[in-house]
């Protein structure tokens, strides 16, 4: 049952982080093209190859590079590395507080490149993402808040040692992450931003001037992203390493279900319901864990 | 390993159709034909596509734009001509303001005929232009390695 945590813990710091830089985007990407694959199935049609996001990753790297500015493509290439360094921080078993403030500081490179380009889709997808952040931040933090108030550390591997379900503790905090994981993850209600796929409303939004490899380059981000957030819903569910991580793709399941079954939100609902959320589920979650102890 | 031809994403640009073509392009993504099957995406953004698939004949005012989508489309790329307005203009070839197929102002990969062009017809054209995708990069390193050599 333990094999998981045990080969973690034979697995010194630097070889953990490694692992993650190397295995990430494979993992991120497989999840990727399953999630194509069975969202296809969720509209009836039959659906790409489930390796089609590497095909995509390929083909971009071998497109022509074209910029708008100096400074486009410097902006993501630092996107990327902060969104690496945060997930190897997490899965190093480091800080978790540290992780997500890297995590948001790559966040910020990502608007500061949407930014910088001329393109008004680019902009407003720009300005979308920064509410975004907004909606979600304040619940990152509450979960790590959470997570300390019953393990009494932040550090993610004591965390991830810690015997009792934390999800017993912190069924609020998980019920509000998981609403904020639907804005992470760029799923429907809350793809305001950039969408995917075949619906745009702002031609691609942030994407919109990133072309190629840049392109690819943010899409193996989001990769890392992915695998790291579903790390981070793995913690809850720590106690017993194999449900954590069937918790964890039966997680982006319902996150694709939810992602079919919704058509965008605007930003002022987007913005309200997620504070709402927050507040009702994550606060109260915390403020209750809070007398208890006393 | 050809790349093109697993991950072509399509832009679809109606320059002055008469929406037939349009409504099979779409059509040719639903569930019955499913188009991302192969890998393809109709994305609305020229400078992620590979493919441009042109509906309607080219008149004065669609003329450049048509151009301007060409242009910010990252190298390789090809043009698909679907249906008979864009190929030769059709019936509207006498009009004062059409100027004739898209072949008058951009260089024509792959022609769709027919008045709309079936669903089936449009795939078909698709993959041979991702044929032709593939070439074009081919081509396109060789010059690049001859001109390293000098």
């Amino acid at each position: 049952m333990n094999t998981i945590q045990e080969m973690f813990q034979v697995w010194s710091m630097l070889e953990r982080m490694l692992a993650f830089v190397l295995l990430a985007p494979l993992l991120g990407g497989l999840i990727a093209g399953i999630d194509r694959r069975v969202s296809a199935r969720f509209q009836g049609r039959y659906g790409p190859p489930v390796l089609q996001p590497f095909y995509d990753v390929l083909k971009l790297f071998r497109k022509e590079r074209i910029i708008v500015n100096r400074f486009q493509n410097f902006t993501m290439v630092l996107f990327l590395i902060f969104t690496i360094f945060s997930g190897a921080l997490f899965f190093a078993g480091a800080d978790l507080l540290l992780t997500i403030f890297s995590l948001a500081l790559a966040g910020t490179f990502f608007v500061l490149g949407g930014f910088c380009v001329g393109s008004p889709y680019s902009h407003l997808g720009a300005e979308r993402e920064i509410i975004q952040q907004v909606a979600y931040e304040p619940m990152v933090i509450l979960m790590a808040v959470g997570m300390y108030q019953v393990t009494g550390s932040f550090k993610v591997s004591v965390i991830a040692q810690y015997q009792s379900p934390l999800i017993l503790y912190l069924p609020g905090v998980f019920a509000g992450f998981l609403y904020i994981l639907t804005i992470k993850f760029r799923k429907s209600p809350f793809d305001l931003s950039m969408s995917h796929h075949a619906h745009q409303e702002i031609v691609r939004g942030m994407t919109t001037e990133f072309s190629g490899p840049t392109l690819a380059l943010i899409e193996i981000a989001h990769w890392y992203e992915n695998v790291m957030l579903l790390g981070m819903v793995y913690l809850f569910f720590a106690f017993n390493p194999w449900l954590g991580i069937g918790i964890a793709l039966l997680t982006y399941l319902f996150e694709i279900f939810i992602d079919m079954n919704y058509a965008r939100f605007k930003w002022q609902l987007t913005f309200g319901s997620s504070w709402l959320f927050t507040a009702v589920a994550g606060v109260s979650n915390i403020i209750v864990l809070g007398l208890m102890k006393i | 390993m050809g790349w093109f031809k697993r991950s072509p994403w399509i832009l679809h640009y109606n320059a002055t159709s008469c929406n037939g073509c349009d409504i099979e392009v779409i059509v040719s993504l639903t569930p019955l034909y499913d188009l991302e099957r192969f890998g393809i995406i109709n994305t609305g953004n020229p400078k992620h596509a590979d493919i441009l698939a042109v509906t309607g004949s080219v008149n004065e005012k669609s003329r450049q734009v048509l151009i301007n989508l060409y242009e910010q489309m990252p190298n390789p790329k090809v043009i698909v001509a679907v249906g008979l307005c864009a190929i030769s203009g059709c019936v509207f070839q006498d009009c004062y303001n059409v100027m004739g197929g898209v072949d008058k102002v951009l260089p024509v990969d792959v022609y769709v005929p027919g008045c709309a062009a079936r669903p089936e017809a449009i795939i078909d054209g698709v993959l041979k232009a991702c044929e032709i995708l593939e070439e074009k990069y081919s081509q396109q390193k060789k010059i690049q390695s001859r001109l390293a050599k000098i």
